[in-house]
């Protein structure tokens, strides 16, 4: 079985954590001692962060409802605190993972460290820390296979947002809906990731080209059950990219106004809309 | 560690499911699907490392923020074209063993207006080794002491270098010439030190050392810092300047050459006075001595933890009282101070500042000592049918620089002489670039690239070309894009530096 990978990337700055189906990759700004010594705290909490979860896995596959699972990790602990505001909806504590390790690594890394900033990324899922008046700049990348920097998000101190996530179908876990990518600004990490997800579920419409499958029967370690998952997208018309959209925005809002989110930018193929609080400059045509 | 993945049938069920036992969430898989991290696949009842094909990409903006909104996604319909310049990886192209068949991908694109063509393949390396540089003067082994994990022997230390011990590891002795268990323990050793894992090895009587490229290595337990300024001789001379008037001698303890000041060409220059200060071992030159121990982990490689020892005498008469005495390794690691008293002995005191500077500077002038590890393979064999019907006019495109040799991208040197044996720097490749068969053998990427007219001219296999945008998307899940690594030339370019400037 693998150990905990650790790695320091090419550049020499960034740490490169992964361990099973964790990859992250860390980044601390400020004196070289005090990023060292962070980089040795989350390294050292990274290792046993898969024994942790894997441990509650059971519970955390299951869809949330008014029962409140109280589990042992801190992890876990931050997914059901994700997730708990939309157990109206079909949502396990496993759609808060990604985000949840994020947070969790980002306060063990900036604890009792003096940093100017820092961020983990999961596999897309952003948690950061910024000290006061500290700005983190982040580009944003609205096609994967064009990858340039289409806009940028300023992320400052004055504001809640801790936490980035992106879901999609095309992304590396199954959406139930069409977009292509939803990314979502939040108070923490984890609740960017239960909110994109289930933003992006939303952003849906019947239409024959849109190919789907029941998520177990492609994947064993799915939470999903029975459910259809998207598998390919066909060329939608306009009214049709609209009415998904549409429906993926009207979630959006009810989120914001719960300050579940705090932005939204929303990718149906070549439309792209933004909601809430979204500190980006985007293209013209998405606003 | 990761490589070694059994897998567990599920044979109750006989469903044909594998528990993946690669990391603790244990997912289980049925046939032709992969795990939660969608690394390790269930194929045919095998668990299987599922390598996508791997293309890396020139990205204009290098200055890192792109991973943050990259998420890991591996598939998509194939119907958009990548802007940015791509390059084929051999990263999980697969191969065609015993490459009868043309290679799994041969790809054109154009380049500049030239039109360029890249043979992608896996190559099955036989023949293969690994060469280790490990900085450090400390003492890890005799030359030609045999190399060994757990038990098995998969090389040897080979020469000594400046300021580094080599190792030969592999090699197709090791690899198919003993018995299965050496062949399996050596291609493991290669393949984890050539994925940048971290491996332990022990050499006969010498050194436990614990290895990954381009990390420090760990040498009985110690990681080493820094390699070593220059020899003892050469110390001498980069810091007796600085020395002077602040010692009335300088010894610096070096396994190879150990320098003595003030009868080093050096302190005659400075016009010291001899301090009659004599060391053990065998004079080289003036002021410079070989053997002044054993090899060992104490000072400057030496078996030295107490530096008075290699002093052999002190001549009344020449050294005087008050005769201030700094004795100091090639790292700075290790030094000390003495005053001469009265009966000329030694006597351990605070070092001054000035020198306590000097010493503190050796230490910063040396350089982190790192282990690095070149993958060497001979792509001389039949692995260039796959590319071309003939193929020896493979091997001198090559050899005339026509033909472009990468593996996984990174730039390699082709040794001169017959066939194609190459070495390349494993920390230059993407991130488990490399595999292996159970024959054993290394399964490594390589890619051959050159210009349109040249690949027909060799005898390539025209009708077997694809142009780039349908190369990738020829398995639509398969394909993955990473960022170029900065620091390897691109290798369609007009030119291609073999080494990077």
């Amino acid at each position: 079985m693998s150990a905990p990978q650790v790695a320091l990337l090419h550049d020499g700055r960034r740490l490169h954590l992964q361990h099973g189906p964790i990859d992250l990759v860390i980044e601390a700004f400020g004196p070289s001692e005090e990023v060292g010594a962070a980089y040795r705290q989350a390294r050292e909490r990274f290792e046993k962060v898969l024994m942790e979860l894997v441990g509650e896995l059971g519970m955390l596959r299951t869809p949330i409802s008014d029962r409140r699972p109280m589990p042992e990790g801190p992890i876990a602990y931050r997914m059901i605190e994700a997730v708990w505001p939309h157990r109206d909806k079909f949502v396990t504590p496993m759609a808060a993972v990604a985000g949840a390790v994020a947070d969790e690594i980002t306060d063990i890394l900036v604890t009792g460290r003096d940093l100017e900033k820092a961020y983990v990324n999961n596999s897309g899922d952003i948690a950061f820390w910024l000290s006061t008046g500290a700005e983190l700049r982040l580009g944003i990348v609205g096609d994967l296979l064009r990858p340039s920097i289409d806009g940028t998000a300023l992320l400052t101190h004055n504001r809640t947002v801790r936490g980035v996530a992106t879901s999609g179908w095309r992304g590396r876990s199954w959406s139930l809906g069409i977009a292509d990518a939803v990314t979502v600004t939040a108070p923490t990490a984890a609740a960017a990731d239960v909110a994109a997800t289930l933003i992006a579920n939303a952003v849906d419409i019947d239409h024959p080209a849109v190919e789907r499958a029941p998520a177990s029967s492609l994947d064993d370690q799915t939470d999903l059950g029975d459910q259809l998952v998207t598998l390919a997208v066909g060329e939608l018309g306009t009214a049709s990219r609209g009415e998904a959209l549409d429906a993926g925005e009207a979630v959006a809002m009810d989120m914001i106004r719960r300050g579940l989110a705090a932005g939204v930018v929303l990718k149906l193929q070549q439309d792209i809309r933004a909601v809430g609080d979204v500190p980006v400059a985007l293209p013209a045509s998405a606003l | 560690m990761n490589e070694i993945v059994r897998g567990n049938a599920d044979d109750a069920k006989g469903d044909g499911v594998l528990t993946c036992d690669a990391c603790p969430v244990l997912c289980r898989i049925r046939p032709g699907k992969t795990g939660a991290c969608d690394r390790y696949g269930n194929v045919k009842g095998t668990l299987t490392r599922m390598d996508p094909l791997i293309v890396t990409q020139q990205i204009a903006d290098e200055n890192g923020e792109l991973v943050a909104f990259l998420p890991e996604q591996e598939d998509w319909d194939g119907s958009l074209n990548f802007q940015s310049p791509s390059f084929v990886t051999g990263i999980g192209a697969t191969t065609t063993y015993p490459d009868y068949k043309p290679a799994p991908f041969i790809v054109s694109s154009h380049h500049h207006g030239v039109d360029m063509v890249t043979v992608v393949s896996e190559g099955v390396f036989s023949y293969c080794g690994v060469k280790v540089k490990i900085d450090t003067d400390r003492f890890i082994g005799s030359e030609a002491a045999p190399v060994r994990v757990g038990g098995e022997q998969i090389g040897h230390v080979t020469t000594a270098e400046y300021g580094s011990q080599m190792l030969a590891l592999g090699g197709v002795h090791h690899l198919t010439g003993g018995s299965k268990k050496e062949g399996n323990a050596t291609c493991q050793a290669m393949l984890q030190l050539c994925n940048k894992h971290e491996i332990e090895m022990t050499i006969d009587g010498g050194a436990t050392l614990r290895v990954q490229a381009g990390e420090p290595p760990v040498i009985d337990g110690e990681r080493e810092e820094r390699m070593r300024v220059g020899c003892g001789s050469a110390t001498i001379g980069m810091f007796a300047l600085q020395w002077h008037g602040h010692a009335d001698e300088v010894i610096v303890v070096d396994d190879h050459i150990t320098g003595v000041l003030t009868e080093h060409q050096s302190g005659k220059l400075l016009d010291m006075p001899p301090a009659g200060i004599r060391v053990r071992g065998r004079r080289s030159t003036p002021g410079r001595y070989f053997q002044v121990a054993e090899p060992g982990s104490g000072w400057g490689g030496t078996d030295i933890t107490e530096p008075l020892s290699i002093i052999d005498k002190i001549e009344p008469g020449v050294a005087w009282p008050g005769l201030r005495l700094l004795m100091v390794s090639t790292t700075g690691e290790e030094h000390a101070y003495f005053i001469l008293d009265d009966d000329l002995q030694p006597v351990s005191a605070e070092m001054p500042s000035p020198l306590k500077v000097s010493v503190d500077r050796i230490a910063e002038n040396c350089e982190p000592a790192l282990a690095t590890v070149l993958f060497m393979g001979g792509a001389g064999g039949s692995l260039r049918a796959g590319v071309t019907v003939n193929p020896v006019l493979l091997t001198r495109s090559v050899r005339e620089l026509r033909t472009r040799v990468t593996c996984g991208g990174a730039p390699v040197y082709v040794w001169p002489g017959g066939g194609i044996t190459l070495m390349v720097d494993v920390t230059r490749m993407p991130e488990n670039s490399f595999g292996y068969v159970p024959t054993p053998a290394l399964v490594a990427p390589i890619e051959f690239s050159m210009p349109h007219a040249e690949y027909i001219a060799l005898g390539g296999y025209e009708n077997h070309i694809k142009p780039l945008d349908e190369a990738l998307q020829a398995g639509s899940r398969a394909v993955r894009p990473l960022a170029w690594q900065g620091n390897n030339p691109w290798p369609l370019a007009e030119r291609m530096a073999l080494e990077d400037t």
